[in-house]
Formats: C-alpha cells, structure tokens, sequence
C-alpha cells in the first residue's frame, strides 16, 4: 500500500464533500480488499508474524527465554537430548529446547523468523527498485539502451542461480568483510540480500518494461513532452503511476519466494551462521534429530508454510482487487 | 465568430517552410538497414497567423496528424524549417524548446488516452505550470479551478479522475490544460473526431471562444470537412504529405480549384435527401497509393479523373492563380471560379472540364456511376418505394 501512496501523494487534499465521489486507485483497492475476508485475515497474520519479528528481543525477554543461553537443565546428561515429550515442551521453554545445548526453540524461532523476514523484505525492496528503474529506463529509452539492459537481463537469467551463490558465497562473503562489513552473520546477511536482489530484479524489469511499452504509447506521454516535461517526470510521474498493479502483485509474490529461496541456502550452509539461525538453519539441524524429536521439524516448519502461504494469499488478492476482470486460476 | 484576420497581418505565429518528415523502413534481423523511406510529410509550407485558425484536412494517412506533430516536434522532422514568432526552432535541443513549449500547446485527438488516469483534474491542468515553473498569481489551485471554470467545467472537481468524466468533460480537461500557459499557438490534432456531434459543436465553440479571447492561432488538423469550415479562416487540403490546395474557406468550399478538393467536397453528405440524390458524387478510383514509394509526378495523377501524360511526368508546382489561394495541379478546375456553390449538383464535375481526357480517366468515371450506384447515391438510383404498408 505504500507505493500506492506516492502514486497519489501529490494534489491537496479531498475537499469532504467530494470524498465519496472520487477515490483514488489506492482507496478503491483498499475498500475491495477490505472486503475479502481471508486477505484480511492474512493481511492480520501477516502483520502480527512482523511485530513478531521486530519486537522478538521484547517478546523473549518478556516470556524470559533467549536464543544463546544454554539450559543444561533441559536436556538429558547421557545423550543431550530434550527432557520431557515434544523436544522439551515446558512452561520454561514453549516450544522445546535444541538437541546438546538446551537453547530455547521458541526463541530461536521468533530471532529466525527476525533474520529471514529482513533478507526477504530488503532483497525484495531492492529487486523492485532496480527491476521498476530499469525496467522503464529500458522501455521508454529503447534502442540501443534497451539493447544493453535486455542482455544483461539475458545473461543474468542464464546464470545457473543456485550454483553461483553457492560457489561464490565464500569469496563475496570475504571481499564483504573487507569492505567494512563486519565479519561473520552481517556479511553474510548482506551477501544473501545482494545477490536474492541481482538474480531477481530481471523478471521484473521484463514485466514493467512490456508495461512501459504500451504506456508510453499513450497521448498522455506526448502531451507531457509537449509541454517540456523532463525525461525524469515522464518516467517516473506520468509512466510509473501506471505500473503499480504489476510491481504491487510481484513484489507480494517475490517475498515468499526469496524467504523460501533464503531458507534453502541456509539450509545448504550459505546463510547465517550459529548461534544465530533462521527458518533454514533450524530445519537444517532437525535433519538430525528427526526419527526421534519430530517437532524441531514441524514447528519452523509450520511457521515457513503459513508465512509463505498468507503471503502468496494477500499477493493473489492484491492482484484481484487491482484488476477484479482477472479471476483467479 | 471568429474575426478574420487578413494573412498579411504582422508577423506569423507559425511559419513552416518545406517540413519535411520521412520516417525509414528498416530491414528485419539482427543488423538492420534502413531500406526505404516512409514520406508522411514532404514539402510542406504555409504560415498560421495570430488569432487564425488553419484547417488541415485530407484523408487517413495523408500525414496529417504527422505535420502537427512534426511543428511541434514531437516527432522529429527529417528537415525544413519551422519559426515559432520568428524564431527558428528546428535547431534547438530538447533543453533548448523548454521555453519554446510554454508558447505552443497540443490538443489530442482521443480524450480517454490524453489524460493520465492516475492522475486528479487538478494534477493534469496544473502540470503546465510545474513543468515550466509557472507561479501564476494567486497561487496554482487557483488558476487550475479559474481555467476549469473557463472551459465549462465544475471548478470542485478538481480532485477528481479523468475516469469520473464524459468524453466532452475530458476534452474541456485537455483544452484547460492547452491554454493554461496562455499559448500563442495550438496544434489540434482531430480535437473532436471522438466526439458525439452534439458534443463537437460546444466544444468548437469553446475552441472559437478561447480564440477570440487569447489570440491563439490554430492549426487545426481534422478529416471533416464539416468540422473545418466551421472553424477554420484558412484551409489547407493535404494529399500523401504534400498541399494540394490553401485557400481561405469562403473560397475552397465555394470555388475550389484542386480535383481532390472537388472529391473531398463531393464526398460531405447534405441534409437535404432529394439533394443528395441528385448530386453527383466523384468516388475516387483505387486505394490511397503507399506513402514509402509515392507516385511520381503529381502524387494524385493515379486517382484524379483530370489527369493527363504530364501529370505522371512532372511535379505541379504550388501556384496562386488568385490571391491567396494556392494549388498545386496541372490542370485546375478554373472554369467554376465564381460559379458554384459547393452543396449543390455540380454538373460541371464531368471530365470534360479540363480539356481532353485520357482513356483511363474516362474509365474511372464511369467506374464512379458504378459505385455511386452501389452506394445507393448516384443519379439514376430508383427511389425505393419502401415498405408495402406506406404504399
């Protein structure tokens, strides 16, 4: 909703009387999804696993656990596995405790779902903003600017995306900390947001680019030329207006992709290193203890699919509401 | 009623001086060559003075809408020289034509397309003043609700979105947003072609107002002929990019001197049934020929029912056989000068006007009985006695 906002933040405000009578884009795909009971309930979950997350040193200290401090209490002395049924489940510890340390999986979640939501949304931040810039510079421009843009987009989607993050996390992740990122979990946060956000921003920039195409076409960009707009207004205050449906509905699809993709790599040993963890990192340590502990499986597992899930709902929605004609398939 | 203004008053508004405007024909593939030329404007002059209206008229793809786009440049001229009050902006850069837009304005065609939809009312007539960083007097909001008022519009709607209005309203927001700069010269690019008829009739007399008001010059491009007398002092009568005929009104619809206008004339239907019927209807034989590979000579000789061996030969040059009305033709129709009103039956339309025809022209007029007939216009229709009851 915010982009939509600076589609129409400019003019004064609504004189009341007109209030009903006009409504912006933004209002009108407000009152519709306002309407779809399940987008809002996932909207609601959506907006309270975020105050999860950002609020989770609150929360912990709250319920007094934290993710670092080991519990040699909970776990058994013969094979440090969780004492009680359901890996450790207490009124000490809500959801369990880790297999040999005895750190709290409740809180493991809530710092894991911190770390996973800020790769996910920051590289999707930076996907749209590269994918809208260029994706408009490259439609508007065409020619030989288009050219130049269109193969690097051709190249980068060529790129054999899993094995090249994997392959170069070691010598980026270092050449990170060189350039004054501090060593360790940040670097690599970074590093995972950096390329999430290069390998991403080429769907976009397709999409807005056919966009931009068809709208440029249109007699409001020749009137704007007409009376000596800049190339900067036409680009991004008469052609971007017309562009938030699209960049709207792929962004709210982009983010539960990248929180997947973002799990799969810590999964494989790219993302963030102990004693910090997210979604990937937690379902990458369950492997272990499965047979004997499933719920160090199924509670971040859970969390990932619901996460995903409303987020792919409220993306379906938005799309709905922006173009109701649309059906979903 | 918009005054008359004599064309050798001051200095022009605008004068064009052979604008030209090809666009290349590229080659497929992944070097491609420019292979041939599209003339959609070629050799094009004439001057629109303060305060006067220029018709522009011609058939689809004549290039119209491309020489008011060119004046303006938005698209760019392949050469010529075009002077806004003197001064030549053929040269200038597209920083350069800043202060020069703030002079001329355009009108388009489709009203649903020319307005931004993301954008309020007050956005889209307000724009010309941010662009060009106009602080009018007392404050932009309201000018912008001012000049709404002034095109017939309720200046409170100010917040609201092109979607919210009619097609009429829409073209008054296009209008409001033209004039907001109080420009010396406005290119109307078909400003009512999308209009109901009773909706183009207010919003000419909303154009004619603002006219009379700010002494705007007009080149006003359009295809209907009805339209263009209505509002024009000058009109100029365009044929694949080239003039054939420049008279003021009064004269080409009462003597006009080009077989294409005589086609174009014949072709405006009259309220008038019998009228109608008796007319004779000049259908013009073939297809527009291709603007990429005009024909040689006169670019007419292939369609005109007047055409003789030089035509295909030699270019007619632009003449002015009586002040002020130029045409460009071997053989004009000089014998109506004087004569003929143009709605009525206009025998004179034979081929025997110009002297002696060719067998080819001969041929294509009988070919025009035939379509006439077709048409269920041409002279020897039967009247259909209708349905039975009637009877």
């Amino acid at each position: 909703m915010l982009a939509l906002e600076l589609a129409v933040a400019d003019g004064p405000a609504t004189p009341v009387a007109n209030e009903v009578a006009s409504r912006s884009l933004r209002q009108i795909v407000w009152a519709r999804l306002r309407r779809d009971k399940l987008a809002m309930i996932c909207l609601l979950t959506l907006i309270f696993l975020y105050l999860l997350a950002i609020f989770a040193p609150l929360i912990c200290d709250l319920l007094g656990v934290d993710p670092y401090s080991f519990d040699k209490e909970s776990i058994s002395d013969s094979g440090g596995g969780p004492v009680g049924p359901w890996g450790g489940i207490s009124t000490e510890h809500p959801l369990g405790v880790e297999w040999g340390t005895g750190r709290d999986i409740f809180a493991q979640l809530l710092y894991g779902l911190r770390i996973s939501l800020l790769i996910a949304t920051t590289a999707t931040i930076l996907t749209v903003c590269f994918g809208t810039v260029l994706g408009i510079v490259s439609g508007y421009a065409r020619g030989k600017t288009d050219a130049v843009i269109g193969r690097i987009m051709d190249l980068i989607l060529a790129f054999p995306f899993l094995l090249i993050i994997l392959a170069l996390s070691g010598v980026l992740t270092q050449r990170l900390t060189q350039l004054g990122v501090p060593d360790g979990n940040p670097s690599r946060i970074l590093y995972l947001i950096i390329v999430l956000s290069i390998f991403g921003w080429p769907y976009l920039a397709r999409i807005v680019r056919g966009q931009v195409l068809s709208v440029r076409e249109r007699e409001f960009v020749e009137s704007s030329v007409a009376m000596g707009a800049s190339r900067f207004r036409i680009l991004f205050k008469e052609i971007l207006p017309n562009l938030w449906a699209p960049i709207l509905v792929y962004a709210t699809l982009t983010l539960p992709t990248y929180i997947g993709t973002e799990a799969a790599l810590s999964f494989l040993g790219v993302g963030v290193l102990p004693p910090d963890t997210s979604f990937g990192g937690m379902l990458g340590n369950s492997v272990s203890y499965f047979s004997v502990v499933p719920s160090y499986l199924f509670i971040p597992g859970t969390v990932l699919v619901v996460l995903v899930v409303t987020f792919n709902l409220v993306g379906d929605a938005v799309r709905d509401a922006l173009d109701p004609r649309a059906g979903r398939v | 009623m918009s005054q008359s203004v004599e064309p050798a008053a001051g200095e022009p508004a605008l004068r064009v001086s052979d604008l030209r405007t090809y666009f290349p024909v590229r080659s497929k593939g992944l070097f491609p060559k420019t292979i041939g030329q599209v003339k959609a404007v070629d050799g094009l002059s004439f001057e629109v003075f303060p305060g006067e209206t220029l018709g522009l008229v011609g058939e689809s793809g004549c290039g119209k809408s491309t020489t008011g786009r060119s004046v303006l440049r938005l698209i760019e001229p392949t050469s010529g020289r075009i002077e806004f009050e003197g001064v030549d902006v053929t040269g200038l850069s597209s920083k350069e034509m800043v202060p020069v837009r703030r002079k001329a304005a355009m009108i388009f065609q489709d009203p649903y397309n020319a307005l931004n939809p993301r954008h309020t009312v007050g956005a889209i007539i307000s724009a010309p003043f941010a662009v060009q960083g106009v602080k009018p007097p007392g404050g932009v909001k309201a000018a912008v609700q001012e000049l709404m008022e002034r095109v017939g519009l309720n200046p409170e709607h100010y917040n609201r979105y092109p979607a919210e209005f009619s097609g009429g309203q829409r073209q008054r927001i296009g209008i409001a947003r033209a004039v907001a700069l109080r420009p010396k010269f406005i290119v109307c690019d078909e400003p009512v072609s999308a209009l109901d008829v009773s909706i183009q009739a207010q919003v000419i007399n909303l154009l004619r107002d603002l006219q009379d008001e700010f002494g705007i010059a007009y080149l006003f491009v359009a295809h209907d002929l009805a339209v263009v007398r209505q509002i024009s002092n000058r009109v100029a009568v365009m044929y694949l990019g080239q003039v054939m005929e420049l008279a003021t009104r009064e004269d080409l619809y009462a003597r006009p001197l080009h077989p294409y206008t005589h086609a174009l004339l014949s072709a405006i239907p009259v309220p008038d049934p019998r009228a109608q019927k008796q007319r004779e209807h000049i259908m013009l034989s073939g297809d527009l020929p291709s603007p990429a590979a005009p024909p040689t000579g006169c670019v007419f000789h292939t369609r005109c029912f007047q055409a003789q061996d030089i035509c295909a030969v030699e270019k007619p040059a632009l003449v002015e056989p009586t002040t002020g009305h130029q045409v460009a033709c071997h053989f004009p129709i000089l014998e109506f000068l004087g004569t003929k009103g143009i709605l009525g039956p206009d025998p004179g339309l034979t081929p025997q006007a110009g002297g002696s025809l060719t067998g080819a022209a001969a041929g294509s007029n009988d070919l025009i009985r035939e379509i006439g007939t077709d048409y269920g216009v041409g002279p020897d229709t039967p009247i259909d006695p209708g349905p039975s009851i009637w009877r």
